[in-house]
C-alpha cells in the first residue's frame, strides 16, 4: 500500500518522542514503595527496540516530511518554556548567578517577541521530518542513551552508599534522564526550527539540573556555568529564528529542509547563528569549560552528555547546516574553531591524570574534528563527520561507564591509581582496552574516520591546514591514550581481585557496549552504504566511500587483532617467570627496592604528563582567544551580509 | 592504480620472505661501518643472524606471559605494514598499521612494570608522537605530487618526486634517525651497548621475544628505506644510490652526535615537520590548487 509506511514511520517518531516522556513522568510520580527499576529497564528496552525497528522500516526511504498540526503543540511548548524560564530565574537569583539570570531574561524576551510578532501568524505544515541522519541519531540516542539509563540504576545505588551526605533525588534523576532522551528524539525529528529550539532548551535545562545533582557548591557553580554558556547559544538560536521570520513572513523558511536549500545569501545568517549555538553545545573552545565542569555529575550523566545527547545535538545541528556553510568564509571560520579545538584539546589531554578529564578533553577534541568536517562541508567530509559521530558515541560511552565502574570499586578516578587494573579487574580492563583501541588504534572506528578525513581534506579548499592539524593532533591523542592503556595493562603482582559485587545489569550494559565497539568497526561499510551514503547523496548529489580493497584489508587486520590474543594459548612450553630487571637490587619479587640504610621502598611508576609543554592554562587561554577571534570574524561577516 | 590482487599477494609474500634477510644484512653492514668509524674491526657481517638464532635457542623467560602476545603482535603488524607497502597498498593504511605495531611494543614494555621498561615505554611514545606528523605529511606530499596514496601508483610515477618535496625529504630523514634508533634520537633504546636506562623499552624482553623484536626491526628497516626509494622512484639507480647515501649519513650522524633529551627530540622533530614539511606542502598546495587548478 502506497504511503502505508508513512503512517507507520510517523507513529514511530511520535512514539520515540512521547514514550520516554511518559516513562519519565511515571518515574517521577511513582510511589516510594514501587520498584522503579523495572520501569527503567522496560522503557529502555522499548526505546532501543523501537529505534532499531525504525532503522528496519526507514533506512531506504529517504527524506520524508510530515504535516503535523502545530497549534496546540506550540502553545504547550511556550508554556513549558516560560515555566522553565521562571524556575531558572528563581534559582539564578537564589544562587546569585546574575549572568545566567540576564541570559534567561534575554532569551525569554526574544522568544516572546518572536511569538507575539511573528509566531502567531505562522502556521507551519511540515513540522516533523525524517531521513537517514535522523535514523543514525535515533540509534545513538535510543540504544546508547537507554543503555546508560539502565547502567545508572546500579551506579546511583552505589553512588548514594558512598556519598551519604548527598540528598537522594533519584526519582528526579531518572525523570531527567528520560526527559533528556525524549528531547533528543524531538530535536532530531523536528523540521520546524521553533520546535528544534524548544527541544534544544530542554536539553540545556536537563543537563543543568543533572550537573548540579549533588548540590555541592562546586556542582552548583558548574551547573550554572553550563547553563550560561548554553543559554548564550540559545540566544543566538532565537535571534536566528527572529531573523528568518522577519525576512520571510510566510514562515516557510522556518522549516529546516527548506531553509538549507534557500541559497547562500539568505541561509548563511541563520546558519552561522545556529552553528554558533552548536559550538556552545558541542563545547568547542571558548565554551569548553562547561563540559569539563560537568564531570562533577555522577558518571552516567557524563556518559550521557558526552556520547549520545547534548554535545551530539551541537554537532548534529552544525551537520544539518553543513551544505550552507560549504565553501563560505564563515564556514571556514567555524571549521577552524573545530580544528583548533581538536588540536589543543588533544594536547591538553596529555597533561591530565584525572580519567574523566582525559575523556572530556578527548570528547571536545573529537567533536572539534566533526565541526571541522561540517564547517568545510564538502560531501566527503560530511560522510566522515557522520562516521566519526557514530564511532565516538559508542566508544566514549563504554569508556565513561568503565571509568565509573572502576571508580565505584577503587574509589578513585585518577589514572595513576589504575595501575595493574588487568590483574585487579581483568574483565573491565579488557573492556577499557577495547574502548580505547576504538578511540585511536587501527583498524577500529576513529582511525578509519581520521584516515578518510585526510583523504577528504586533501581535495577541499584550505584542506592542508586541517591535514596539518590532524597530523599533529592525532599524534597527541595517540600519546595520552597509549600511556593510559599502558597503565591498566601493566602487570603488578600480588593484587587482589576487586571485580566482585558489580550488578549484573551493569555487566550487561558494559558487554553490549564493548560488543558494539567491535561490531561497529566490523560493519561500518554496511552502515555507510545503507545510511550515510544515501543521506550524503540526497543532500549533495554525490557521495563517497572507502575503496573496497582497503576495507577488505582493514577487516583482515581486525580479524588478526581479534585472534592474536589466542596466540597466548599456543606458546608450547610454559614460559618461566622472572622478576623484572631492577638494576640488580631486587627484593621481594621485584616490587620493592632496598635503599640505603636497608630501608625497603615500594616501586612506584608514574606516567609522563609533560605539563611544561602541554599544560592546560597556557593552551586553554590561547585557544579561547584564537577561537573567539574566529567566531567574531564569522559574526562580523554576517553583519556585513545583513547590511 | 591498484595492482592485480594476485600480483599484490606475490609481492607481499616476497617481502615477507626476503625482508628479514635484507634487513639482517643491513644491520650487519651497519655494525661493520659503525665499528670502522670507531676504529674497531667490528663483528662479522652475519653477526645479527647469529644473535637472533641464539635468542631463539634460549629459554623463554618472561616477567609476565602477556609479553609473548605483545612481542608477537609487534612483529606481525610490522610485517603487515611492510607487506602492504610493498604490495602497493594505501600509504595511510600502511602508516596506521606501522603505528599499531609500535603501540604493541610500547604496551609490552608497560606490561613488565619495571622502571627501565617503563621509562623506555614513555620515551618510545614521545618518539612516536615526534615522528608521526611528519610521516603523515610525507604521505600527503606524495599524494600531492602523484595524485595517489597507493604505493603502487607512486612508484610508477615518472615525476622526480624529490624535486617537489625537498623539505618533506629532510623531515623524513629525521623520522629515519628516530626510527633506526640512531643518535641523537635513540632515547627509548639504543643499538649501542648500554645507555642510562639499560635497554629501555626492550629491557625486560629476553630470549625468543627479544628475537621477535629484532626480526620486526629488520622488517622495519626495509620498509623505512622503501619510503626513501619512493622519493627517487623515477630512476631506480639514483634511488638505490640515495638509499645508500641516506643510510650512510644516518650512521655518520649516529657516531658524531650525542643523545639529546626527549624535549629536544620532540621539539626538533615537530619544528622540522611544522616548518620545512608544512611550508613545502603549502607551496605545493598553492601551486596545485590555486595557480594550476
Amino acid at each position: 500500500m502506497e504511503g502505508g509506511y508513512l503512517v507507520q514511520i510517523i507513529q514511530l517518531l511520535l512514539f520515540l518522542i512521547l514514550f520516554p516522556l511518559i516513562s519519565a513522568i511515571v518515574l517521577l510520580f511513582a510511589g516510594k514503595s514501587f520498584d522503579t527499576s523495572w520501569i527503567v529497564k522496560i522503557s529502555a528496552l522499548g526505546i532501543g527496540a523501537v529505534s532499531l525497528y525504525l532503522l528496519a522500516v526507514g533506512f531506504d526511504k529517504g527524506l520524508i516530511t510530515y504535516a503535523v498540526s502545530s497549534g496546540p503543540v506550540d502553545l504547550v511548548m511556550i508554556i513549558i518554556e516560560l515555566v522553565i524560564a521562571v524556575y531558572l530565574l528563581y534559582l539564578g537569583i537564589r544562587h546569585k548567578k546574575y549572568s545566567a539570570v540576564i541570559l534567561v531574561l534575554v532569551q525569554a524576551a526574544l522568544i516572546l517577541w518572536f511569538e507575539m510578532t511573528y509566531g502567531r501568524h505562522i502556521e507551519l505544515s511540515y513540522n516533523l521530518f525524517f531521513d537517514q541522519l535522523s535514523i543514525i541519531m535515533a540509534l545513538i540516542v535510543g540504544i546508547i542513551g537507554s543503555l546508560i539509563c539502565v547502567y545508572s540504576l546500579g551506579y546511583m545505588e552505589t553512588y548514594h552508599q558512598h556519598h551519604p551526605e548527598i540528598k537522594d533525588r533519584r526519582r528526579m534523576f531518572f525523570f531527567l534522564l528520560f526527559a533528556f532522551l525524549s528531547a533528543m528524539f524531538g530535536l532530531v525529528f523536528s523540521n520546524n526550527l521553533v520546535w528544534i529550539l524548544f527541544f534544544w532548551e530542554i536539553t540545556t535545562f536537563c543537563s543543568f539540573v543533572l550537573i548540579g545533582y549533588s548540590q555541592t557548591e562546586e556542582a552548583t557553580n558548574n551547573a550554572f556555568l553550563a547553563l550560561s554558556m548554553n543559554l548564550l547559544g540559545g540566544v543566538a538560536f532565537a535571534a536566528a529564528l527572529i531573523y528568518i521570520a522577519a525576512m520571510d513572513p510566510s514562515g516557510r523558511l522556518l522549516e529546516l529542509n527548506t531553509l538549507i536549500h534557500s541559497g547562500y545569501v539568505f541561509a548563511i545568517i541563520p546558519a552561522v547563528l545556529i552553528s554558533f549555538a552548536g559550538l556552545t553545545k558541542a563545547a568547542q573552545l571558548p565554551f569548553s569549560s562547561w563540559l569539563l565542569g560537568a564531570m562533577v555529575a555522577p558518571t552516567p550523566v557524563s556518559a550521557l552528555l558526552h556520547s549520545s545527547t547534548m554535545v551530539k545535538a551541537g554537532v548534529y545541528i552544525i551537520l544539518r547546516f553543513a551544505p550552507v556553510l560549504t565553501g563560505t568564509t564563515e564556514g571556514l571560520m567555524i571549521a577552524l574553531v573545530g580544528g583548533i579545538t581538536f588540536l589543543l584539546a588533544s594536547c591538553m589531554a596529555i597533561s591530565q591524570s584525572n580519567a574523566k578529564r582525559v575523556l572530556a578533553y578527548s570528547t571536545i577534541g573529537n567533536l572539534g574534528l566533526i565541526v571541522a568536517c561540517a564547517g568545510v562541508g564538502t560531501y566527503n567530509l560530511m560522510w566522515v563527520a557522520i562516521l566519526l559521530m557514530i564511532f565516538h558515541a559508542v566508544a566514549k560511552s563504554l569508556l565513561f561507564l568503565c571509568v565509573g565502574t572502576v571508580e565505584n570499586r577503587i574509589g578513585s578516578r585518577d589514572i595513576e591509581d589504575m595501575g595493574g587494573l588487568i590483574e585487579r579487574m581483568p574483565k573491565l580492563a579488557v573492556m577499557m582496552f577495547i574502548g580505547m583501541a576504538g578511540m585511536f588504534l587501527a583498524p577500529f572506528g576513529m582511525i578509519i574516520s581520521k584516515w578518510a578525513a585526510i583523504e577528504a581534506f586533501i581535495t577541499a579548499p584550505f584542506g592542508l591546514v586541517f591535514i596539518v592539524i590532524l597530523a599533529f593532533g592525532g599524534s597527541a591523542s595517540l600519546f595520552f591514550w597509549c600511556k593510559w592503556m599502558g597503565k591498566i595493562i601493566s602487570v603488578m603482582r600480588h593484587q587482589e581481585n576487586l571485580e566482585t559485587g558489580i550488578r549484573p545489569e551493569k555487566w550487561a550494559v558494559l558487554y553490549i557496549l564493548t560488543g558494539l565497539v567491535v561490531i561497529v568497526a566490523l560493519i561500518f561499510p554496511l552502515i555507510s552504504s545503507a545510511l550515510i551514503e544515501p543521506f550524503v547523496m540526497q543532500i549533495y548529489g554525490e557521495t563517497t566511500r572507502l575503496a573496497q580493497a582497503n576495507i577488505t584489508i582493514m577487516l583482515l587486520m581486525l580479524g588478526l587483532l581479534i585472534i592474536m590474543p589466542f596466540s597466548m594459548l599456543f606458546t608450547g612450553k610454559a614460559p618461566r617467570m622472572a622478576p623484572p630487571y631492577m638494576g640488580g637490587m631486587t627484593t621481594e619479587g621485584g616490587m620493592k627496592y632496598t635503599g640505603s640504610m636497608g630501608i625497603s621502598h615500594d616501586l612506584v611508576l608514574s606516567n609522563y604528563y609533560l605539563k611544561n609543554y602541554f599544560g592546560e592554562e597556557k593552551l586553554f587561554m590561547t585557544g579561547t582567544l584564537v577561537c573567539w577571534g574566529l567566531i567574531l570574524i564569522a559574526l562580523i561577516m554576517i553583519v556585513g551580509v545583513i547590511l | 592504480m591498484i595492482p592485480e590482487p594476485y600480483e599484490a599477494i606475490v609481492k607481499a609474500i616476497i617481502y615477507l620472505l626476503l625482508a628479514p634477510v635484507l634487513g639482517g644484512l643491513i644491520a650487519g653492514i651497519d655494525r661493520k661501518v659503525t665499528a670502522r668509524m670507531q676504529g674497531r674491526v667490528g663483528p662479522p657481517l652475519l653477526q645479527p643472524f647469529y644473535d637472533v638464532g641464539k635468542f631463539f635457542e634460549k629459554e623463554n623467560l618472561v616477567v609476565t606471559t602477556t609479553q609473548n602476545f605483545y612481542a608477537l603482535s609487534y612483529l606481525v603488524f610490522m610485517a603487515v605494514a611492510g607487506a602492504l607497502f610493498f604490495s602497493g597498498g594505501d600509504m595511510l593504511l600502511v602508516i596506521f598499521a606501522f603505528t599499531l605495531s609500535h603501540i604493541f611494543l610500547v604496551l609490552g614494555a608497560y606490561a613488565a612494570f619495571s622502571p627501565y621498561s617503563h621509562i623506555g615505554a614513555e620515551r618510545e611514545l614521545i618518539q612516536i608522537i615526534a615522528y608521526e606528523p611528519m610521516i603523515i605529511l610525507t604521505a600527503v606530499g606524495m599524494y600531492m605530487v602523484t595524485k595517489s596514496f597507493y604505493v603502487g601508483s607512486i612508484v610508477q610515477s615518472t615525476t622526480p618526486i624529490i624535486l617537489y618535496l625537498p623539505g618533506v625529504f629532510i623531515g623524513y630523514l629525521i623520522v629515519l634517525t628516530i626510527k633506526l634508533r640512531k643518535s641523537p634520537f635513540d632515547l627509548s633504546t639504543s643499538h649501542h651497548a648500554h645507555q642510562e636506562i639499560v635497554k629501555g623499552v626492550t629491557t625486560d624482553f629476553a630470549g625468543p621475544n627479544l628475537g621477535r623484536i629484532e626480526i620486526a626491526h629488520w622488517y622495519e628497516y626495509v620498509f623505512l628505506l622503501g619510503v626513501v626509494y619512493l622519493f627517487f622512484a623515477w630512476n631506480p639507480f639514483i634511488a638505490i644510490a640515495a638509499i645508500i647515501i641516506a643510510y650512510f649519513l644516518e650512521i655518520l650522524i649516529d657516531n658524531t652526535t650525542s643523545r639529546v633529551k626527549w624535549q629536544m627530540t620532540l621539539r626538533s622533530a615537530w619544528l622540522v615537520a611544522g616548518t620545512l614539511g608544512v611550508i613545502n606542502l603549502g607551496v605545493l598546495y598553492y601551486l596545485r590548487m590555486v595557480v594550476v587548478p
